[in-house]
């Protein structure tokens, strides 16, 4: 039985015939209760699990996933890594977030490959490069890794970038984090799915909650397609559908569900060693070590669940690809998609308590899910575990929209929501 | 390309259009609890499935109601807002 | 030699143009008409590629659009594109392919030895290992071997790709003979109908299966029905894929041309669709089923009848269908000596002419080393053989049934997935809806149609519907290939289940099966399949990945289109450019707009103009084009009260003929705009607002004026772009203006500061108001778009005996920023309440409801260490400070930030750095001096008042 990921397991298992592997996760049979159930199989939830179990000790839990494992956004995103926020406390809670991701392949046995191949945002004018040394600054008072970047800095990381003189997006400059990159999205739902599983987390997959189980004022558990399930502490982490859980709980957010399309062109050899996003059009690219290139842009401008989107968005992504890369006009695309996010008023999470006793909140996180992942995960399992918020956590509680006190990072997420 | 109904220009691109907000969201003048006011200002329904939206077409200015469904994108209807102001 | 070009026949080459290109560097012969596939093939090169992972030699498998093994790199006479199908590429002279993924290339890839390492290295391997010590130390190589073709970094565009949009009654997906009966049926019926099929010819299937269609052969009427369609007006396009079906059925189609042009994407709004994509020939599963020479059956037809290419000389043709016996038959009558080995042992058809048929026998493994020499049957008995054409069946092209949201329904006697329930405004005919003969086809064609009879009639050879399954079996010895491009074996999926990964979505996520540049066309069903076995489930229970467009590969250039340089994002132009640029202006982007930065004389630097500029604007008079600001109109009984609600400051006591100074706030009390109102008489006011938020500001106001108001009581006009606004500033402003002799009383009293007065120049009206962004005396004056020009020279000659300036943004922003006067969105954000830039009055004061008014009374909004507005002073002789550095703050050992540089110039005026910023408490640290830091150096300045010049406003009426 190989259950360790290495090398050696490799060459053991190829001469074994592949025999000995183990499930990277159990498929238990749900029991009627836990210590804490998770709703949520992506990134965040299994982080959560994970965390809980790691951290926490706490053992006796669940992760209810609707479909199959990081099925929703988490597979569905342009795996970006980057903590190059504006406030301090974004930065705390991304920062850890990269922090946590720089350290993850090891923590799990499991390779998430991150690579760390740095992130340019550009300028395009005089104007953009004040407010990119804004954030520079802000990003270097508050502890975390940039610089500004001139033209001939980004010529440098992107050689390949449109730099004609009437280039429609012309390079005044940029922010540059060298320790930003890309990270392999299943892997790492996989990864911590595998390590939750291991410390004695259940994962039940294809279980729907459809509804809660409140007592006394308090949330005790959930019914689920799969039988009923109790706990005292549950947590949701389930992007796109906040809202459809939310309604069940009794309570509104401040969230409207959007698609966020993506899309990959064909593989091609390296070309492109960084992640270059530009605010002209609103498109950012980096190439996959598969050989494609995963373009992002911004969201199709109407609510949906549909996880799709449409072509007036995809030709806008690409024809500002094209503008920023004129070499990639002999690309194909080979495959496009969409995911659901949960778009924010001020682009930022929220995570602590619901309006409901017992059921605490990890949602909102709109277009920047993926790049938090272990963040979410650390601080939802601090809120089921003790009750409270970790100190990173507290801004972003839901309260801030009464109190007003926002945390408005439409200039960080880069994409204006 | 999704197409929508504008009640005084009949179907058009989806670009002609812009997101306005779920529709019934009555704004409370006066001086109300916070919790209130962040209620109009940020708490949403975002239903999946039918919903009832304030959208603008942008070529014409109008205002109107859509009722469309949030997952197969199919549009059942739209009005103009409110009788006194058509 | 095994595969050859035969003397005659080839429906779709010209034998009297033959063409030579090269592969890998060597020189093919061919003629017009073959594809890169036909002639490569013809000429009997075996070894097209090399397999992704393990650098396996690979073979032509297909003669299509599925084609997973057979890509290369052209280059040479036609465009350079990476990723090439040669199996549709047509062959042109002087063309020069490569093959992908092969070094020096396919023949002889120097990478072929890792195949021998296939054991260390199954599906998602590199999940288990390359952590230690770092990813980043084998992450290079790993990107070396991977990707297809490259990318030529020097390459330039042909030229924008063309995009059209187009109505229609029917579209028909598929110019098959379901496609071509049913779009005959629409058209007779009265429909405008569009054809499209993405093959050089149409005719689909018939192009190279035997077929008598009343009575005459299928070509004829295949070519008779084209012209019968064309003749009727209906657009029929070869070619053109239908890449995708979006939302309200609005279908994406990709047409690509063959005389050096980008493809052409078209938009098609139809009122029904009718697919007619036919279906795609599996691959039979059996031990190293991936060698070169082992292709389609139906693939092996197509190039014997279209391009007169015979495959091989000892044949096997291995089956579970009745599809491969009419290949059997004409690889026989071709001359080939031809094995039908079919796993069925009773149903089958009879032995076809020349060919030796063995029943209910299965080839369980292939032999060769790099092409295949011969195969193992399950009863042990060996064969030999220079090329196996195999049929495991037909997987309907369901994609774009099933993006257009249509469910499906697996029949188990088909070993097939059928559109399931209609879908309403989608109806699917011929194969595609599990049609076998061309009766079926026909009938089924009908039916989408709306036709009441079925035509026209088959009258030939019928094949039927049988079939046994043939799926990979759980421990199945062997190498057994299920995904070609991307190196997939049966024990990859195995090794999936083993580990859990056993829903599809994870199984094609693990072993990356269906996820190469083919989607998994020929391999999708298999693996599932598979996997069903493994896990027992039915292969409906473990079922499909989502499809998603697009159905192959397209350009990306398709969907930029036009859309590129000035026409992306274009900018907008003040109605004087040509003038300003004749007056030797340097233009630059602001808020949208291209506008002068500043004017120059040759030789002198830019930071030297904008400085003289702002000197002498003082000094003098200013001449500025200031034609960008707002000027919305709000007319009606109402508008009094709408403006009171629109803005933070109470409006409504402003008197006819005046001009106020306020801000309108977004709900949640952040300042949205700033900006003047002028009110012209009791129902109508002018809202001006900056130049880059005069579409929002005047969708705000719209909302809100429909949102409470009636549509008789306030009406909002953009009048923006008919308004040129030329401003006159400085000591000598008022002698200018009295010179353009506009018939406006300009005594004081008469028109004060923050009034207005209409007159004339040369008949055309003018309003002219007294407001100022300088800080000095100050007319802005509007005249209509189109007359503006005169008044521009006017002034300008008015202003040679004044010694005027033109200045530019440059200069203007140094002017109002020695006024402390802000820039919204520069020197406020996201956050900034009009209380931050010292506005509190109306906050206090006011008692009748307006925009934002709650939000001024949030804990946030109440509390201290809230950024204000400051001027930040520094000793004569500094630098000014960087633009975004940050105030810090010291705190126990940590540095915080407690606010930024929003502005900040040298000014001419005052001799020294001036700068505005946002700091915490601010307003109430008049005299500290803080530290800022930028780019990690540190600078210290004074917090003062943000108005650095002239602080008692005097100038305003100097």
């Amino acid at each position: 039985m190989t259950s360790r990921y290495s090398a050696f397991s490799l060459f053991k298992e190829g001469l074994a015939g592949q025999k000995g592997w183990v499930p990277a996760w159990r498929s238990p049979e749900p029991k009627g209760s836990y210590d804490a159930i998770i709703i949520g199989g992506g990134g965040h939830g299994l982080a959560t699990a994970y965390y809980l179990a790691r951290t926490h000790g706490i053992t006796n839990v669940a992760v209810l996933e609707k479909g199959w494992i990081g099925g929703g956004n988490t597979g569905r995103n342009t795996t970006v890594v980057r903590s190059n926020y504006y406030y301090p406390e974004s930065v705390a809670l991304y920062g850890l977030a990269h922090k946590l991701y720089e350290g993850l392949s090891k923590e799990l046995n499991y390779n998430v490959m991150l690579s760390q191949r740095g992130m340019v945002t550009l300028c395009h004018s005089m104007n953009e490069l004040e407010i990119a040394a804004r954030t520079v600054n802000a990003m270097q008072i508050n502890g975390t890794d940039a610089e500004l970047y001139t033209p001939e800095d980004v010529r440098r990381v992107a050689p390949i970038y449109n730099f004609e003189p009437d280039a429609r997006f012309p390079v005044f400059g940029g922010v540059w984090q060298g320790r930003a990159g890309t990270a392999r999205h299943d892997a790492v739902a996989w990864g911590y799915a595998r390590g939750a599983s291991r410390l004695g987390v259940d994962i039940i997959q294809n279980c729907e909650v459809t509804d809660f189980i409140v007592e006394g004022g308090r949330c005790r558990g959930v019914q689920t397609t799969r039988g009923t399930m109790r706990a005292e502490r549950i947590g949701m982490a389930v992007a796109g559908h906040s809202s459809v859980l939310s309604a069940k709980a009794g309570f509104r957010l401040p969230i409207n569900s959007y698609a966020l399309q993506a899309c990959v062109s064909e593989p091609v050899k390296p070309i492109l060693d960084t992640v270059v996003l530009s605010p002209g059009p609103g498109v950012y690219v980096s190439q996959s070590d598969k050989g494609e290139m995963v373009i992002g842009g911004a969201l199709d401008r109407i609510p949906s669940y549909g996880q799709r989107g449409n072509l007036p968005t995809l030709e806008g992504v690409i024809a500002g690809l094209l503008e920023m890369f004129p070499a990639f006009g002999q690309l194909k695309l080979m495959r496009q998609w969409a995911g659901i996010v949960d778009v924010v008023p001020d682009s930022s999470p929220i995570i602590g308590e619901s309006p409901l006793p017992g059921l605490f909140l990890n949602c909102g996180w709109g277009t920047g899910g993926f790049k938090a992942i272990p963040a979410g995960g650390t601080l939802l399992a601090h809120l089921l575990a003790t009750g409270r918020h970790h100190d990173i956590s507290r801004p972003f509680d839901l309260d801030r929209f009464v109190t007003g006190r926002l945390l408005d990072e439409a200039a960080g997420s880069g994409i204006a929501h | 390309m999704q197409l929508f109904n504008c009640p005084f220009c009949g179907p058009r691109d989806e670009t002609e259009f812009h997101f306005g907000g779920e529709a019934g969201n009555l704004r409370p003048d006066g001086d109300v609890p916070a919790e209130r006011w962040a209620d109009y200002l940020y708490m949403r329904h975002n239903p999946k499935g039918p919903v009832r939206e304030v959208w603008v077409h942008g070529n014409c200015g109008e205002f109107f109601v859509m009722e469309r469904d949030s997952v197969s994108h199919t549009v059942s209807g739209s009005t103009t807002l409110g009788g006194e102001h058509a | 030699m095994v595969a050859s070009r035969l003397s005659s026949g080839g429906s779709a080459i010209d034998r009297s143009h033959p063409i030579s290109f090269s592969f890998d560097g060597r020189t093919v012969q061919g003629f017009e008409g073959d594809t890169i596939a036909s002639a490569l093939l013809a000429a009997d090169v075996a070894v097209v590629g090399r397999s992704f992972k393990y650098h396996r030699p690979r073979g032509i498998w297909g003669a299509g659009v599925e084609e997973p093994n057979a890509l290369v790199d052209v280059s040479g006479s036609v465009r350079a594109t990476p990723n090439t199908r040669a199996t549709t590429e047509p062959a042109r002279e002087g063309l020069a392919a490569r093959s992908v993924n092969a070094t020096p290339d396919a023949a002889a890839d120097r990478n072929a030895f890792i195949d021998r390492f296939s054991r260390f290295i199954p599906a998602a391997f590199y999940y288990k290992t390359f952590m230690w010590p770092d990813w980043h130390l084998f992450e290079p190589r790993i990107r070396a071997m991977a990707g297809l073709g490259a990318v030529d970094a020097s390459w330039t565009s042909p030229g924008a790709a063309d995009q059209v949009n187009r109505h229609c009654d029917v579209l028909v997906v598929g110019a098959g003979p379901a496609g071509l009966a049913a779009a005959r049926h629409a058209a007779q019926a009265g429909k405008k109908v569009m054809l499209v099929d993405d093959q050089i010819n149409p005719g689909g299937s018939l192009q190279h299966r035997v077929g008598e269609i009343d009575g005459r052969p299928a070509a004829e009427w295949v070519a008779a029905t084209v012209a019968e369609l064309k003749a009727g007006g209906h657009l029929v396009l070869t070619s053109t894929t239908a890449f995708g079906i979006y939302d309200h059925h609005l279908v994406g189609l990709n047409q690509r041309h063959h005389d050096g042009r980008p493809d052409t994407l078209w938009r098609v709004r139809p009122r029904h669709i009718v697919l007619a994509t036919g279906a795609i020939e599996r691959p039979l599963p059996f031990a190293n089923n991936d060698l070169p020479g082992i292709m389609s059956a139906d693939a092996a037809l197509s190039y014997l009848r279209r391009h007169a290419v015979l495959v091989g000389r000892r044949i096997i043709v291995a089956t579970n269908n009745d599809s491969a016996y009419e290949v059997a038959w004409a690889l026989a009558a071709a001359g080939a000596e031809v094995t039908l080995v079919d796993i069925r042992k009773d149903g089958q058809p009879a032995a076809p002419a020349g060919v030796k048929l063995l029943s209910g026998r299965s080839v369980v493994a292939a032999r060769g080393k790099m092409r295949v020499e011969g195969v193992l049957l399950d009863d042990g008995t060996t064969l030999g053989a220079d090329c196996v054409a195999i049929s495991g069946g037909w997987t309907p092209s369901v994609h774009l049934f099933c993006q257009g949201r249509g469910r499906l329904a697996w029949h188990e006697a088909r070993a097939a997935f059928l559109p399931g329930d209609p879908v309403e405004g989608i109806a699917v005919a011929g194969a595609l809806a599990g049609a076998v003969s061309l009766s079926d086809v026909f009938d089924s064609a009908a039916k989408a149609a709306g036709a009441d009879q079925a035509a026209p009639h088959s009258s030939g050879f019928e094949a039927t519907g049988g079939i046994q399954p043939a799926w990979p079996m759980p421990g199945q010895k062997g190498r057994v290939w299920i995904d070609y491009q991307n190196d997939v074996t049966a024990k990859d999926v195995e090794l999936a289940a083993r580990e859990n990964f056993i829903s599809v979505e994870h199984l094609k996520r693990y072993t990356t099966l269906g996820m190469a540049t083919d989607q998994g066309k020929t391999s999708n069903l298999a693996g599932l399949a598979l996997m069903a076995g493994i896990t027992g489930r039915s292969v409906p229970e473990v079922g499909t990945t989502t499809y998603r467009p697009p159905f192959t590969p397209v350009p990306l250039a398709s969907f930029a289109g036009l859309t590129g340089g000035e026409l992306m994002s274009p900018v907008r132009r003040l109605p004087l450019e040509n003038i300003h640029r004749s007056m030797g202006a340097t233009f630059q982007e602001y808020g949208g707009w291209l506008r002068p930065a500043h004017y120059g004389a040759k030789g002198v630097a830019a930071e030297q103009a904008i400085q003289d500029e702002a000197l002498r604007a003082r000094r003098s008079v200013a001449l500025f084009d200031g034609s960008t600001l707002g000027k919305i109109e709000v007319i009606g009984p109402q508008a009094a009260e709408f403006v009171d609600f629109i803005y933070y400051n109470t409006m409504s006591t402003l008197k006819p003929g005046r001009c106020r100074y306020g801000f309108m706030l977004s709900e949640n009390g952040v300042v949205f705009d700033d900006g003047i109102l002028v009110r012209l008489d009791e129902h109508r006011f002018i809202v001006s607002c900056s130049s880059s938020h005069v579409a929002s500001v005047h969708a705000r106001l719209e909302e809100w004026r429909q949102d409470r108001f009636g549509r008789d009581a306030v009406y909002i006009h953009n009048a923006t772009s008919d308004w040129a606004t030329l401003t006159v500033s400085g000591p000598r402003a008022k002698t200018l203006v009295t010179a353009l002799d506009l018939g406006v009383d300009l005594d004081d009293a008469a028109l004060p500061h923050m009034a207005i007065a209409e007159g004339r120049f040369e008949g055309e009206v003018v309003r002219v108001a007294r407001v100022s962004f300088t800080g000095d005396r100050s007319y802005e004056i509007s005249i209509r778009a189109d007359r503006s020009e005169a008044l521009w020279t006017r002034m300008q000659q008015a202003g040679k005996a004044l010694d005027a300036v033109t200045i530019g943004l440059e200069a203007l922003m140094i002017l109002r920023a020695e006024k402390g006067y802000i820039v919204i969105g520069k020197d406020t954000d996201g956050t900034t309440m009009p209380h931050d830039l010292g506005v509190d009055g109306p906050r206090q004061k006011r008692r009748n409801e307006f925009v934002g008014r709650r939000s001024l009374f949030t804990e946030v909004a109440t509390q201290g260490r809230r950024q204000q507005l400051v001027g930040l002073a520094m000793a004569d002789g500094e630098q000014p400070l960087p633009t975004g550095a940050h105030g810090i703050v010291r705190e126990g050992g940590k540095v915080r930030s407690q606010g930024f540089v929003t502005s900040s110039y040298f000014s001419p005026a005052l001799g020294r750095a001036i700068a505005l910023a946002l700091i915490e408490d601010g307003s109430t640290r008049h005299g500290e001096t803080i530290e800022l830091q930028h780019l990690g150096m540190l600078r210290r300045a004074t917090i003062a008042a943000p108005c650095a010049f002239d602080p008692s406003g005097d100038r305003l009426n100097a």
